[in-house]
């Protein structure tokens, strides 16, 4: 089955040839079921892949495709490799698992529009991409894969381009993903000269012996590792570059769960985790994705309290628990990343496909001050809507608790400062989180009468998705159960591909750990009373009496503008990178291209029509003027020759 | 006694066929004569080839004489279907009116 493995890819990329080519005739059902189907047999050999995985030893779980090689130029190799080993595996169930969900639930959503086929598509190229993303096995086609997922996000935000708000929202992602891939382009370079390879387990097993023997400098490996994360920064929507992540809401709801919650923005995760045996060589990098990634956190959190899309609320919901991974890449609790990644990746598309269904029975409204007592009229949605939220805030047993909770306990180990400010986030989650579900789901109806009269549950394609997402979302954090010993299957699963970070706690905490069991479960009770203390104050705030939320935005106003808007960073990068560049620009067009070059061209243009224009006169069609022109040069040849 | 021609009696009169020639090139408008004035002023050039064969005991002029005749025949050949083919388009063979190519 292992071998099989290069099928996840080609199933994809045949879906994206049939609809291109073949199926232009076919009912939107068909395309639909065909471009889902793919993904879901994709999703069957990952899962075939994954049981003949764990038949093996753990040591021996490390599997290399190498399909060709694809560029062989002097010490330059790079070749078109899968590698399947624990951590690729767990991603690309990720990718296809919930990619087939939402590819199903899109199905519905997407009826009736005229760009169906383009979208399915663009999602099967999506899937194609990051798969190659994941299973790549060496940096230069990771890098591949990263700039595809890009591409498919590019086009997928930007899918209803004839509105003016999505083309630029397109074009803004992109346009800020290429400062982060620029940093990492650098660091693939550093790689290649330091390393002479680009090949992971050439390079990851290097790194070690050539930091220590000195060959390698430190500060080579600092510079490698944070210029990877300038790139993980822009992909995972970080501070400073997440500003595109909340315009890119601008796409079709399904895109938004499956590019821009569950798996594209966490390539950035996984590209760290991936270089966890870089990383673990430079602390000063580690300290620095601690801070990013907590920080982000926090300031998405604040964002997320007073957005009135329900989209956007979501949008700054994922930045920050982004930044949540990253803080446990920092603390150098790389497992806990991934964790909180796949069950993040199920509640959050979740979370996004029902507010998808909320909007397809709203008809389009987006705004929670529209909405209001759905409830009752949306069981379905609303029921799994609440699971999805439970999940994030960490409410035991929920999938979020469990993932949340490592991140908070490993980040406890590390330091106390970082601890309360993740747990504060925490809080604010859970607030943000609640706030949006009373809004949306309870209290007085706010909706438009015209637009409550048409209020349906959304058909069982849509329905059906949710279901099993709430039911992962339920479920999906069993598998790392804390306290019991060896109850944590996907941390000891995880644990051979990863590098163990050179951190003080490392072995001597892990002992530390079994000796406080009763201050973990008591760390545990704390965080699971930050999310219910955010839940009860939601209920206060937004559903029993929300004049208190209008009298807390009044004494906190300008706190409430700050906030409302986005930290003005929008406006800060408008006026400091956007304008000067565009005044530039105009200075180079004006200036440059329309004087000098277009100068010389036209210039030259207008010498050679000047001159033939005289010389043209000549040319007189008249037989007899050529004649007498021949006899006056013969004339005046044969009077040269005379007379010298 | 015998009077022998002197070579610029000779040349003299070359140099009258070919201005006759060149004359008739010049002030025709009929294509057809202006051609027959260029069969002129190659009889003139062929008489002073051959004087100068003469007087000079060469061969040379001669054998250009014949090389002469042999292009003109030619240039009848080709010319005289291009006059040809004018006429045959233009209902004229005035070559003041063929004047597409002008300036």
């Amino acid at each position: 089955m292992l071998d099989l493995a290069w099928l996840m890819l080609a199933l994809p990329l045949l879906g994206v040839f049939l609809n291109l080519f073949v199926t232009g005739r076919m009912s939107e059902r068909g395309i639909g079921w065909l471009a889902s189907a793919v993904v879901g047999l994709a999703l069957l050999v990952a899962v075939g892949a994954f049981l003949a995985l764990l038949k093996l030893p753990p040591q021996q779980r490390h599997i290399e495709l190498n399909v060709y090689t694809w560029i062989a130029s002097g010490s330059l190799s790079a070749g078109f490799g899968l590698l399947v080993d624990q951590l690729s595996i767990i991603m690309a169930l990720v990718v296809t698992g919930v990619g087939f969900i939402i590819h199903v639930y899109s199905i519905g959503y997407m009826h009736g529009d005229p760009g169906f086929r383009r979208y399915f598509v663009y999602l099967n190229l999506f899937i194609f991409s990051m798969l190659i993303l994941v299973l790549a096995n060496n940096f230069l086609l990771l890098f591949v894969g990263w700039e595809g997922v890009g591409l498919c996000s590019y086009l997928l935000i930007g899918f209803w381009y004839e509105r003016k708000s999505a083309a630029d929202a397109g074009k803004k992602a992109f346009i800020v993903n290429r400062v982060g891939d620029f940093g990492f382009l650098l660091a693939i370079f550093l790689i290649f000269a330091l390393f002479g390879s680009l090949d992971f387990t050439t390079v990851f097993s290097k790194a070690p012996q050539l930091v220590q023997s000195g060959v390698v400098s430190g500060a080579a490996i600092t510079a490698i590792t944070l210029l990877l994360f300038v790139g993980a920064t822009g992909k995972s929507a970080q501070l400073p570059l997440y500003v595109w992540l909340p315009d890119a809401m601008e796409g079709p709801t399904p895109v938004s769960a499956l590019i821009h919650a569950a798996t594209m923005v966490t390539a950035g995760v996984y590209m760290v985790v991936r270089t966890s045996a870089l990383f673990a060589l430079a602390p000063l990098s580690l300290t620095v994705v601690a801070g990013i990634g907590l920080a982000t956190a926090f300031f998405a959190a604040t964002m997320g309290l007073v957005q009135t899309d329900i989209k956007r609320v979501l949008a700054y919901s994922t930045v920050s628990q982004l930044g949540y991974m990253f803080l446990a890449c920092g603390v150098g609790a790389f497992t806990a990343a991934i964790f909180h990644l796949m069950t993040h990746a199920f509640f959050k598309s979740l979370l996004f496909l029902g507010s998808g269904s909320v909007i397809h029975a709203l008809g389009g409204e987006q705004d929670l001050r529209r909405m209001g007592g759905l409830f009752s009229k949306l069981r379905t949605t609303g029921i799994t809507f609440w699971i999805g939220a439970l999940a994030i805030a960490g409410i035991f047993p929920f999938a979020g608790f469990f993932s949340k909770d490592e991140i908070l306990w490993e980040t406890l180990q590390e330091s106390l400062f970082l601890w309360a400010v993740a747990a504060f986030t925490a809080f604010l989650t859970a607030l943000y989180m609640f706030r949006l579900i009373y809004l949306t789901f309870h209290g007085p109806s706010r909706v438009s009468a015209e637009r409550a009269a048409h209020i349906h549950e959304s058909p069982k394609v849509m329905t059906r998705p949710l279901v099993v997402l709430a039911v992962l979302s339920i479920l999906g954090g069993f598998v790392g159960l804390p306290l019991i010993q060896g109850g944590n299957l996907f941390k000891s699963f995880l644990e051979p591909v990863l590098a163990r970070a050179p951190l003080a706690h490392g072995a001597a905490a892990a002992e530390a750990g079994h000796a406080a069991i009763g201050f973990e479960l008591f760390m545990m009770i704390v965080s699971l009373a930050i999310a219910v203390a955010g839940l009860v104050m939601a209920r206060r705030f937004f559903l029993q009496r929300p004049e208190l939320a209008q009298r807390a935005a009044e004494v906190n106003a300008w706190l409430y503008r700050l906030l409302c808007g986005k930290y003005f960073v929008d406006e800060a990068y408008d006026l400091l990178v956007v304008r000067p560049v565009k005044q530039l620009g105009t200075i180079l067009w004006r200036g440059f291209d329309v004087l000098v070059i277009d100068g010389i061209a036209n210039g030259a243009a207008d010498l050679i029509r000047g001159a033939s224009g005289a010389l043209r006169r000549l040319q007189t069609g008249y037989v007899k003027s050529y004649a007498v022109t021949m006899v006056l040069g013969a004339m005046l040849l044969v009077l040269y020759f005379v007379m010298r | 006694m015998s009077f022998t021609v002197p070579l610029s009696w000779y040349l003299v009169l070359s140099a009258i066929v070919f201005s006759i020639g060149v004359a008739g090139v010049l002030l025709r408008r009929n294509a057809l004569v202006i051609f027959m004035c260029i069969e002129i002023m190659l009889s003139g050039v062929n008489l002073s080839f051959i004087a100068f064969s003469r007087f000079l005991h060469s061969m040379s002029g001669q054998i250009f004489f014949f090389f002469v005749m042999t292009v003109a025949a030619a240039e009848v050949a080709v010319g005289l279907a291009i006059i040809l083919t004018i006429f045959r388009s233009r209902e004229s063979v005035d070559v003041d009116e063929v004047n597409l190519l002008r300036g």
